[in-house]
């Protein structure tokens, strides 16, 4: 197993490395960086910021999937937090706004841990039922209009700077590390891939699959919610008819693509973040290349293919026995 | 092998078979025949070879070296699927069939009667139905195959085998979760199957049944092949011998015979302890250094104790004690946090994290009882790993090796690695034993003997009651869910237990395997 290790992540780094290539065909600025008013600016910039909101997603969804669940609602749930911060944030300080949209979002996430960890309801149906009525609420909560905001505070978490990073940037690294300090550092991480992996055996071996299963809806609930907050910062307002719209489809893309399986197991944050920037550096390289954005879902479709079939155990000898192995045998 | 083999008669002819995973060769260079119309068993310890061979010839792995020559043609299958046109058939040990779908479906899967593209239901079940009629099964082909005991699925497997494939038939461990009269049932049509000229492959551990139905063995050691023998000429202890290229010290050597320990404190108490329509009321203590044995058939209600007392169902009436003071056991966890384990029945399912390593399944249950907030470090895993590695010697000893590459017998000390990694008071193991071989067997019975001498608390399920008696203090009599009897000391021997089980009349054939 250990020659398989360095394996691990070679795939995505190799397309990504690819498409940067192929954007800077099309685009030869594509690497230029500039400093200006104390933060960067570049199309990389550019792709790490559009890249966040599916960042945020893919690291909750990431632990919901490693459980063998998945989460339809995050789309809904940004769009619930960003009509709430809109909402105070003229009449609200910031961290008001933040306690308001990310608590949303944590009962958003205790809603769907409820339903799949203690009824035993089916994630994919559990989460459906909140992704269809997330967005009637966050329409309720803004009373069908696009709600607009001035608060400068609110203005900065989308446009401002930290360090040369927009303030987005900088929140998606903070939350990739706490989230990896939090399940990596405690005995999480192999709870949760022990619970995805076969819920049954960990729950006789003493695991609390039950409190795994709701914390990682929690915690999805969580990013869904600041991602939302950060999108509706990013536009100052909240659209509750399209922010995050589809945007679920991307983060569980994300997670595929960094190699975790649906099958739940095994999983990594990194990767799953790298899979959000993979997705992100095809669209802005489209979108540079001056082709009609339509072709963006072809090609995505195609680097993904492309990304899969590289993970794909039949292509990559010994991984491929190995997981013949663990289906035929045990 | 031997000279005298009429080429004529040869219906499966492997030789010089080779393969590795990695730096672990699996196999060197083995060769087998099998003759037609004859019942041939692959024997071997665990990780001797004989599922990888098995895998080889169907296709399921690719070769590096060697040939196979299928009625004198060389095949060389790059799929299950492939190998059952040609006309080799595999039941695997765990039945690999689909529990959502019928009986009839899972019969016809891929080949279902058709009319208009419409699949025919009525004229599926009837065939389905005449055709488990040949083996003695008369059930209702239109329930999920799911609902069936383990036995009916398996009969089943074979039944869609044989069916499929007239030539060549592989039976991996058939009998593994068949009741004595069933195994009776399949004996009688893996007779009938040779005579029409059918060659099979019989894979098993209960080494009775290979003297019963077997014409010829075939012995692997280590990946290698030790020899191919005529049954009727070979003797149970030579036999054992190529298997285990070793003495064995008495297989059943007798149990601390003078069990002259003091007065042993009790380690947990169950009064009047049961749940309605699942294990009647019963009193049950459990002594430090002893070892109590659950014997009775399959469905008598063994598993059920087992999982009452774990905390793994929970009691609706009656009082639980832990070394004195009374507690109550609502989930696993409430039993691991009270020392105690648990070894399932089903290792596949219940058991292992298959997609784990070993070091991360060992741990699993330790890391489950400190809580999230007091990880491990992974210099404390793999200290721990190594060190249960070492001592049941898992084989292969790679920790970071993904638990369900490990034959069974492994996996089942990586689930004892686990259990004893807690430090518990009390281990419930329902058939360690179970799809093992001899050789892990006797070591398996070996380590029960020697965790309870320091002062561990075992209550033990086997349907081997041979086995039972070697190892049990005490043995609990268990029929149609409920404790009928307690032997203790000199009382312990099959025929008691065996009187007990068949008190109201039962035959004493049906666990006529001890």
């Amino acid at each position: 197993m250990t020659a398989l290790l360095p394996r691990r992540g070679l795939a995505q780094i190799l397309a990504l490395i690819v498409i940067l290539a192929v954007d800077r065909i099309v685009s030869p600025q594509f690497f230029d960086l500039r400093l200006q008013d104390g933060r960067l600016f570049g199309s990389l910039i550019d792709v790490l910021n559009r890249g966040t909101p599916v960042a945020l997603l893919s690291l909750g969804m990431v632990l919901v999937i490693a459980t063998r669940g998945i989460d339809l609602s995050v789309g809904a749930v940004m769009a619930i937090s960003g009509a709430i911060a809109a909402s105070l944030a003229d009449s609200h300080g910031l961290p008001v706004v933040l306690a308001a949209a990310l608590g949303t979002g944590l009962v958003c996430g205790l809603w769907n841990g409820f339903l799949v960890a203690v009824l035993g309801m089916q994630p994919i149906v559990a989460t459906l039922i909140l992704m269809v009525a997330g967005r009637g609420i966050a329409q309720l909560i803004t009373e069908g209009r696009i709600v607009t905001f001035s608060s400068p505070d609110l203005i900065w978490l989308g446009n401002g700077a930290v360090l040369g990073l927009p303030v987005p940037v900088a929140i998606a690294l903070g939350m990739l590390i706490l989230t990896g300090a939090v399940v990596r550092g405690s005995a999480l991480g192999l709870l949760i891939e022990a619970t995805g992996g076969n819920a049954r055996a960990s729950e006789l071996a003493g695991v609390g699959t039950r409190a795994m299963i709701l914390a990682v809806y929690v915690w999805c609930g969580v990013c869904a919610a600041l991602a939302g907050v950060i999108a509706a910062a990013d536009i100052m307002g909240a659209d509750a008819n399209n922010a995050g719209l589809w945007l679920e489809l991307d983060a569980i893309l994300a997670v595929v693509i960094g190699g975790t399986s649906l099958f739940g197991g095994r999983f990594s944050l990194v990767l799953a973040v790298l899979g959000a920037l993979i997705i992100q550096t095809m669209n802005t390289g489209i979108l540079l290349s001056g082709y009609p954005p339509e072709f963006n879902l072809l090609v995505k479709a195609v680097v993904v293919l492309a990304v899969l079939l590289l993970q794909s155990p039949k292509l990559s000898g010994m991984a491929g026995i190995a997981a013949r192995l663990r289906r035929t045998k045990a | 092998m031997e000279n005298s083999l009429d080429p004529a008669s040869t219906l499966l002819e492997v030789r010089g078979i080779s393969k590795s995973f990695g730096a672990v060769r699996a196999l060197q260079e083995v060769d087998f025949t099998l003759r037609a119309g004859e019942i041939h068993a692959l024997l071997g310890e665990n990780g001797a070879g004989k599922s990888t061979l098995i895998k080889v010839v169907t296709g399921v792995f690719p070769r590096d070296a060697g040939t196979v020559r299928l009625g004198g043609e060389e095949v060389a299958p790059r799929s299950a699927k492939a190998a059952l046109q040609a006309g080799i058939a595999t039941v695997y040990q765990e039945v690999n069939l689909l529990p959502n779908l019928s009986v009839a479906q899972n019969l016809f899967l891929d080949r279902q009667p058709m009319r208009f593209g419409i699949v025919r239901e009525g004229a599926m079940r009837r065939r389905a139905k005449a055709l488990l009629a040949d083996f003695g099964l008369d059930i209702d082909v239109a329930a999920p195959l799911g609902s069936y005991s383990v036995a009916v699925q398996h009969v089943t497997a074979i039944a869609r085998a044989v069916d499929l494939s007239a030539r060549v038939l592989i039976l991996d461990e058939p009998t593994a979760s068949l009741d004595r009269h069933e195994v009776e049932v399949l004996f009688g049509i893996m007779r009938q199957l040779a005579k029409r000229g059918i060659g099979i492959v019989f894979v098993s551990h209960f080494l009775d049944q290979v003297y019963e139905i077997s014409d010829r063995i075939t012995v692997l050691r280590n990946g290698r092949l030790v020899g191919e023998r005529e049954t009727a000429s070979l003797s149970r202890l030579e036999l054992i011998r190529m298997m285990l290229g070793r003495e064995l010290a008495e297989t059943t050597s007798a149990r601390a015979s003078a069990t002259e320990h003091k007065a042993r404190e009790i380690c947990a108490s169950f009064e009047g302890y049961g749940k309605a329509g699942y294990v009647a009321p019963f009193n049950l203590e459990l002594r430090h250094g002893e070892v109590v044995g659950l014997a009775g058939l399959l469905g008598s209600g063994r598993t059920e104790t087992a999982r009452l007392v774990f905390g793994a169902e929970r009691a609706d009436r009656g009082q639980a004690r832990v070394e004195g003071a009374s507690v109550r056991l609502q989930s696993p966890r409430d039993g691991v946090r009270h020392g105690f384990g648990y070894c399932p029945e089903e290792r596949k399912t219940d058991g292992i994290v298959a997609e784990l390593s070993v070091r991360e399944n060992i741990v699993l249950a330790l890391q489950a009882k400190r809580g999230l907030h007091r990880p491990l470090s992974r210099r404390e895993q793999d200290e721990i790993a190594r060190r249960y590695v070492k001592m049941l010697d898992i084989r292969p000893s790679d920790p970071e090796r993904p638990v369900g590459l490990l034959s069974g017998g492994n996996q089942q000390k990586v689930l004892l690695a686990r259990w004893l990694a807690t430090s518990p008071r009390l281990l419930v193991l329902d058939e360690p034993t179970r799809g093992i071989d001899v050789g892990a067997h006797a070591e398996i019975i070996r380590l029960i003997r020697e965790l309870c001498d320091d002062g561990l608390a075992l209550l033990v399920i086997s349907s081997e009651l041979d086995e039972i008696v070697t190892y049990s203090d005490r043995v609990v009599v268990l029929r149609d869910r409920a404790h009928v009897e307690e032997l203790a000391g000199e009382a312990i021997d099959v025929g008691n237990i065996l009187a007990a089980i068949a008190a109201d009349g039962v035959s004493l054939a049906r666990e006529g395997r001890a």
